[in-house]
This record gives structure tokens, C-alpha cells and sequence, in this order.
């Protein structure tokens, strides 16, 4: 509840909630804005935004409409940050908890790995992933996923190293109860503020993965998104720039407000930072 | 006599929230040159907060309404930041409780300490060392010349503090604050260190501004004391007055919650000897690639024994083992040698087996709860993995609530509604919940108030004669032992120095580290040995 209150005051909270919101609502209501297929052939190629009424933000240089594109491209988008958020936050508590609460051998066995992937520049790592196992919309989410997790992991294992010494850790091993329970009762509830909070840089950097990888062509040509629009604006980037500079304006907007939900759930979170700041 | 530092009328306001209007209400104080004030108080008394307005350390948020602060005659309400810089440390200085997160543990101590002169009077470096040792001398340091080379980290707590009081009088100031300076400080150490402070304000002239919540510790030191309680100060005079005669009746109140240094009456004690320790070591390994440490010999072959329904004091100073031991025993280390046994039988290694036999109370009553679950759900979560029905065990926690003194009803809240003394009783309610044989209490009331301290030991007297508890009591404080233990153990660097029933080991220690423990207890001559 004092969480909840703390963020609503937050103004870079509140603006970000409804920055994103709009992008949800744009998401969803996408088939309603603009039904049928935003792919399919819409008009004259390479309209200018306002040039014909009908396409508010203009055709790009198939002759798609763009703001359709732009609608069911937050849909995709939003759909790949979260699902490759999910699956590297839940990498990396897994293995950062392991790693964390046993320590030793354990611990160092697990953050080699770790470290393995951090070596490797996550979006070379992305590219390989995607070269190996082809660009579907599912392939490229899941390699975003891999790519993310290591930093997760370190953050929920340096948590749970300074958490598991504390006395009500060790209240409940004294209680008999089992390692499980220690990790997802005791420990995991308060190592979890930080990686939320971490969890939005995580969204705003897979939201930009895909549109690097869609820039370079190799992200699923088969929907609709932001990336592959810049990609596709890039031959005409001279004479008609606002095929790439409309979605390139999305993207930022979407990470803007992902990123200032996130500094509005660190205040929430973490008052004592907030306030010193 | 001249006063140093007047507070008159001081009221400093809370910031809208908290838990009373304001920090101190209505203060007035006056500090005379050469003497010694202490003020006393609990923790939230305001007596920090005094402090802090003195030396111009409000904490943002905290807000001067009325009265006056006088440093000499000077006015100290409209002072700016820079006229602040050249008042603290020349004219006002500080000493801290704690010493290590006082020094910067990246510059040596004489680095540290030369930079007062050099600094505050632009001295050269040759002449701010040579003044460094000077001062270090005068602390009695064993080896000044060393302490100036030496990084905090490498110095002794007490040292550290040495080097605090050095670095507060190196610019012979005419106020001294010291907020609980021997607080953290081992009993000897902080003996050593009271004298210090004393022959140092005698030779000086200094006024000293004294916070403590310690008795023994105003009766060593004090020539006048105040005694504060939530913002206001209850009572005032010369320590032989307010210690003798007290006036007002909380003054009376903590004065009577001292724990005076008697052995209690013996009691007949059971022959069953339900935890038994034999012959325990326990070394802390060196490791680390560049410098090979010392290993730490923690417990060197350690045996003590309680006795059913009694309890047994381990005594010691920090870095003694005591509670390398209490961990071995309740199983949350491992020993290099030898054996606890438990009821006869040898503690199962297995942690749910060990659960049933053995619990432990444990000594940060803020830190051993977990903050985001309800105290209820921890209490009944033992015996809930143990095999008992969750409505059961919720029933039996309500039911230990109860008799720990809390509202049955308490169990639906979360830890951060409970006071301090409340949380210990969870914790002793936790322990209790999974009807032990031996309770192991590490330090259980030493992060209490001293009124909160009396309330917990009576608490588990009444418990233990209710149950029938064997407890192991570790505790640096012979006082709080004296309260509630049958016989006592005293260790040192890891070994049993002296044991046997706490009232011969009082009367007349064998051993020559008891006798030196016993001397150092601040406030004997007052409350008795």
C-alpha cells in the first residue's frame, strides 16, 4: 500500500505509466484502429503523412499503411519485451538464487557460466542464435531471453549472498525448515525490489534488440514490427526519412516510459534511495 | 565556573508522520567548563538529537522551532554552513560510537589525523606529524608510531577509539560531545577508555558533553547528570544526587532496572545433564590466494554442560567464541572436533531432526524476523514443517503470543508494528513453538533498553520455571548473567577460562581474566558487586 502511494507520487511514474499504457492500448485495440492485414497493399507507395487522408502517417515504400504498421507493431513489440523479460528474469533468478544462497563450489560453477555468456556481446550472441535457428517471431524472442539473463542473475545472486546470513535466515534453519523454503519464502521476497526494478531495463533493452536485429533484416519479415519498418525505410532514409523516423519515434516513446516506470518502482521500492537523492 | 554550552528552551520539530510532534521539546542544558554532563536516556529520548543540534548535524527534515543554542555566548541557530566548518572540530568536536565507520578505511590514521592541523590551522606536514605522534601518545596508543602508519582496519576497537579522542582534542576544543563512545566496546576496553576520557577533560579543561543509556557508565564518569525520555529532560543535578536520591519516577524506575552484580539465591539443581559439550574445536580456516591469514582458533576444546531446568552462562568478550559455540550447538556450524550431545544422544546432523531439540533466540530482535512475512506464519512454520496441521500450529502460536505477553491477536501483523522488546518475545515465542529441550539465547537482550532488558529476563525466568527450560545463555554482560543464570562459563580466545555456579564464580574467581571482567563492569561502587 506505502509502495503503491510512493509511486502515484513519483510524477516520472506516473508519466511513464502513461506513456505505456497508451502503447498497451494501441497494442490491443490495434485490429479495431485498423482492421485487416497491415502487411497488405493499402495505396499509392511512399505517401507523405498528411498527403492522403486516408493515411494519416503516410505509406512506406510498398505502399503499406504506416500508422496501421505502427498499431500492430506496438502489439509485437510489447509482446517480445515482455516474454523475453520473463524468460531472462526467470533464468536469472534461478541461477542467481542457486548460486547466491549455496555458495562455494556452486556459486563458482554458476557464475563461470554466467560470465561466459556476459564475454560474448549479447547482440553478436543474438545474431548467431538467430542465423542458427532461423527468424521467427518465437525463435528471436527466446534468443532475446538467453542473451538478457546474465546480469539478472548477478544482481539476484549478490542479494541473496548478503541475505542469507541474516538472522531470520538463519531463524529458519534453526526451525527445521528445508533449503526450498528458505529460497522462496525467506530469501527470494526480499532480494525481489532491486530485480523488478532491474526487470524494466531488461524490457527497454529487448524492445531495442529486435528493432536492431529487424534493422538488419533478420528479425520475422512475417509481422508487423517497428524494427523491420526502420529497415525498411533505410534504402529511402534520404528522401522520404519519416518511413524510418516514425517508428524510430515509437521506440523511443515505448523505452521512455519503461524506463521511467522503472525509476518509479526504484523510488517505490528502495525510499531510502529515493530520498537521498 | 563558565558555562561552555547553553541549550535553552530547545524544541526541534519531527517532520509530519512521525511518532511524536517533536524530536526534543523544552530542552534546557547548561555544560560548565571541566565537567563532564551525561545525559541518559532510552533509545528515542532525543538525546542524539540534542547532540547533533549542538554540533550543527540535524538530520534533513528536522527543524529548530524554539529556544537558544549558546556555544560561549555565540548564538548557534543562524550560523552558515562555512562558519560551521570553522566551528566543528575547533571549537565543538565529536566522538562516535562507532569507531570503524567513523575513520575512512582508506587513509592511514595518521593521514587522518594530521589533516586536522593542516586543514583547520594550515600547519605544514612536518610539524602536523610531529603533533599526530604527540597526540597519539597521549592516548596511551601501545605503539604511536605504528598508529600513524596503520589503516583503521588494522587497529583494535578500543585503539580506533583512542584514535577518535585523539582526533576530536587535537585542536583543543572547548566542548567535547561523545555519543556513546564505548557503547561498542568490550567491558575491559571500554573501562580503559572511560578513564581516558576522564584524565583527558581533567587535563584540558574540556567540557564534556557525555551520551550514554548506560548506568554503570554515568556512575563512572559523570559530575552532573540529565536523564531524557521521549524529548524531554525528566530530571537534572549532580551525579552523587540523581544517582542516590532520584526525584523523579522514571529516573527511579531505571535506576531500579540495573541489574545489580549479585548471584542470585542458589537453587537446587537437577543432576540430568541435558546438553552436554565435549570437547569441541572449531578453527576459521585461512583462505585467500595474495595474503594467508592466521587461521582463527574459535573454540578450543570446549566443554560445558547444562543441566535440565537451568541455565548456563557463557560469558565473554567479542572474539571469545561464544558464539562460534551457540552456533555449533544448534547446528548452524559445523565442528572440527568433538561432540554435542543432546538428551544423551549426539545432535542430528539432519536440520529438522536438530529442530526439535535444540532452538535459539537470537540477538538483533530487528534482523532475526523477516520483515515481509506476518509474525504469526513464523512462529507456526516450524512446527507446521515438523508435521503439525497448519490450524494447530496456528492455534499453539496464538496461544504462545499469550504467554510471551503479546495479543493473541498480534499474529496477523507484520514485524515492522512490533517495538523491540515486542520483537524478542516473537522470537522467544518462535523458539518456544517447537518445544525444544535447550534453548540457546545469544546476546538476547543486549540490543534492548535497559527497562526492555529487565522485562525479557523476567520474561524467560517465568518461562523457564513454567516449562522447565534448560537454557544456554551467551552474554557479554555479567550483570544480565547474574539476573537469570545458575552457572556460569567464562571463555576467552576460545577456551573456558574458569566455570562452576555463578555465585562462587562471583565471590571468588579463580581465574585472573574473570577477576579483570568483574573489575571492569562500570558503576560497581554504585550498584553493588
Amino acid at each position: 500500500m506505502r509502495a503503491a502511494r510512493a509511486y502515484l507520487r513519483s510524477p516520472a511514474a506516473v508519466i511513464g505509466t502513461v506513456i505505456l499504457l497508451a502503447v498497451v492500448v494501441m497494442g490491443v485495440g490495434a485490429d479495431w484502429f485498423y482492421p485487416g492485414d497491415p502487411l497488405g497493399l493499402a495505396g499509392r507507395p511512399l505517401q507523405w503523412p498528411g498527403q492522403n487522408p486516408r493515411f494519416s502517417l503516410g505509406t512506406d515504400s510498398s505502399g503499406r499503411d504506416i500508422a496501421a504498421q505502427i498499431f500492430h507493431g506496438a502489439r509485437v513489440s510489447l509482446l517480445i519485451g515482455f516474454v523475453a523479460t520473463s524468460i531472462a528474469v526467470v533464468i536469472g533468478i534461478a541461477i542467481g538464487a542457486v548460486a547466491g544462497f549455496y555458495g562455494g563450489a556452486t556459486d563458482t560453477v554458476l557464475m563461470r557460466v554466467t560470465e561466459a555468456f556476459q564475454t560474448l556481446p549479447n547482440f553478436i550472441l543474438l545474431l548467431v542464435l538467430v542465423a542458427v535457428f532461423g527468424s521467427t517471431i518465437e525463435t528471436v524472442t527466446i534468443a532475446i531471453g538467453i542473451v538478457s539473463w546474465p546480469p539478472v542473475a548477478r544482481l539476484t545472486r549478490a542479494e541473496f549472498l548478503s541475505l542469507r546470513t541474516r538472522d531470520f535466515v538463519q531463524a529458519c534453519r534453526v526451525q527445521g525448515l528445508s533449503d526450498v523454503h528458505l529460497i522462496l519464502r525467506e530469501v527470494l521476497p526480499n532480494a525481489l525490489p532491486p530485480v523488478i526494478v532491474y526487470a524494466s531495463v531488461v524490457m527497454a533493452v529487448a524492445i531495442l534488440l529486435e528493432s536492431a536485429l529487424a534493422f538488419l533484416e533478420l528479425s520475422d519479415p512475417n509481422v508487423p514490427s517497428w524494427g523491420n519498418l526502420i529497415g525498411l525505410g533505410r534504402n529511402v532514409l534520404r528522401t522520404e526519412w519519416y518511413v524510418s523516423a516514425i517508428p524510430g519515434v515509437a521506440i523511443l516513446l515505448t523505452i521512455l516510459g519503461v524506463s521511467l516506470v522503472g525509476q518509479g518502482l526504484n523510488d517505490a521500492l528502495n525510499p531510502r534511495l529515493a530520498r537521498a537523492r | 565556573m563558565t558555562a561552555r554550552l547553553t541549550v535553552q528552551g530547545l524544541t526541534i520539530r519531527l517532520p509530519q508522520g512521525a511518532d511524536r510532534e517533536n524530536a526534543i521539546e523544552d530542552v534546557s542544558l547548561t555544560l560548565n567548563a571541566g565537567e563532564i554532563l551525561c545525559v541518559v536516556g532510552e533509545s528515542g529520548s532525543g538525546k542524539s538529537v540534542t547532540a547533533s543540534a549542538a554540533m550543527g548535524l540535524l538530520a534533513p527534515g528536522l527543524s529548530i522551532t524554539a529556544g537558544a543554542l549558546d556555544l560561549c555566548g555565540e548564538d548557534l541557530r543562524n550560523v552558515t554552513p562555512d562558519q560551521w566548518r570553522g566551528i566543528r572540530g575547533r571549537r565543538i568536536a565529536m566522538v562516535f560510537q562507532e569507531p570503524m565507520t567513523a575513520l575512512n578505511p582508506l587513509m592511514t590514521v595518521g593521514a587522518q589525523l594530521e589533516e586536522m592541523w593542516r586543514v583547520h590551522l594550515g600547519l605544514d606536514t612536518a610539524e602536523a606529524r610531529r603533533r599526530a605522534l604527540a597526540a597519539l601518545t597521549e592516548v596511551k596508543l601501545p605503539d604511536p608510531e605504528g598508529a600513524l602508519r596503520a589503516y583503521p582496519h588494522e587497529l583494535s576497537g578500543g585503539q580506533r577509539q583512542r584514535v577518535m579522542i585523539a582526533m576530536a582534542l587535537a585542536l583543543e576544543p572547548e566542548v567535547l560531545i561523545c555519543d556513546e563512545p564505548t557503547t561498542a566496546l568490550d567491558v575491559t576496553t571500554q573501562a580503559q577508555v572511560l578513564a581516558l576520557i576522564k584524565d583527558l577533560q581533567v587535563r584540558h579543561g574540556t567540557a564534556v558533553m557525555f551520551i550514554t543509556h548506560d548506568f554503570g557508565v554515568v556512575a563512572e564518569i559523570a559530575d552532573r547528570v540529565a536523564v531524557m525520555r521521549l524529548g524531554q529532560v525528566v530530571e537534572e543535578g549532580s551525579a552523587q544526587a540523581v544517582l542516590t536520591t532520584p526525584q523523579h519516577d522514571y529516573t527511579k524506575a531505571l535506576l531500579r532496572a540495573v541489574p545489580a552484580l549479585a548471584a542470585p539465591v542458589p537453587r537446587t539443581l537437577s543432576d540430568e545433564r541435558v546438553l552436554e559439550v565435549r570437547g569441541l574445536t572449531k578453527t576459521y580456516a585461512s583462505r585467500g590466494v595474495f595474503r594467508r591469514r592466521r587461521p582463527v582458533r574459535a573454540l578450543d576444546d570446549v566443554s560445558v554442560s547444562v543441566r535440565r531446568g537451568a541455565t548456563l552462562a557463557v560469558v565473554g568478550e567479542s572474539g571469545s567464541g561464544k558464539s562460534t559455540l551457540a552456533r555449533v550447538v544448534v547446528g548452524l556450524l559445523g565442528a572440527d572436533g568433538g561432540q554435542v550431545t543432546i538428551g544423551g544422544a549426539p545432535l542430528p546432523t539432519q536440520r529438522r531432526a536438530a529442530a526439535r531439540l535444540v532452538q535459539m533466540v537470537f540477538q538483533d530482535p530487528y534482523a532475526s524476523l523477516n520483515p515481509r512475512r506476518r509474525v504469526g506464519a513464523q512462529v507456526a512454520q516450524g512446527p507446521i514443517a515438523a508435521g503439525t496441521p497448519a490450524r494447530q500450529a496456528m492455534t499453539e502460536a496464538r496461544e504462545l503470543f499469550c504467554m510471551v505477553g503479546l495479543d493473541g491477536d498480534a499474529v496477523d501483523r507484520y514485524p515492522h508494528e512490533f517495538s523491540g522488546g515486542q520483537r524478542q518475545r516473537i522470537g522467544i515465542a518462535r523458539a518456544l513453538a517447537m518445544k525444544p529441550q535447550v534453548l540457546v539465547a545469544d546476546e538476547p537482550v543486549s540490543a534492548l533498553d535497559v527497562s526492555v532488558q529487565a522485562q525479557v529476563l523476567a520474561l524467560l525466568r517465568e518461562l523457564q520455571q513454567r516449562l522447565d527450560l534448560s537454557i544456554l545463555f551467551i552474554t557479554h554482560d555479567l550483570r544480565v548473567a547474574a539476573q537469570l543464570c545458575d552457572e556460569v562459563a567464562v571463555m576467552r580466545n576460545g577456551v573456558v577460562e574458569e566455570s562452576g555456579p555463578i555465585g562462587a564464580v562471583f565471590a571468588a574467581p579463580r581465574s585472573d581474566y574473570t577477576r579483570s571482567l568483574i573489575a571492569a563492569i562500570p558503576g560497581k561502587a554504585l550498584f553493588g558487586a
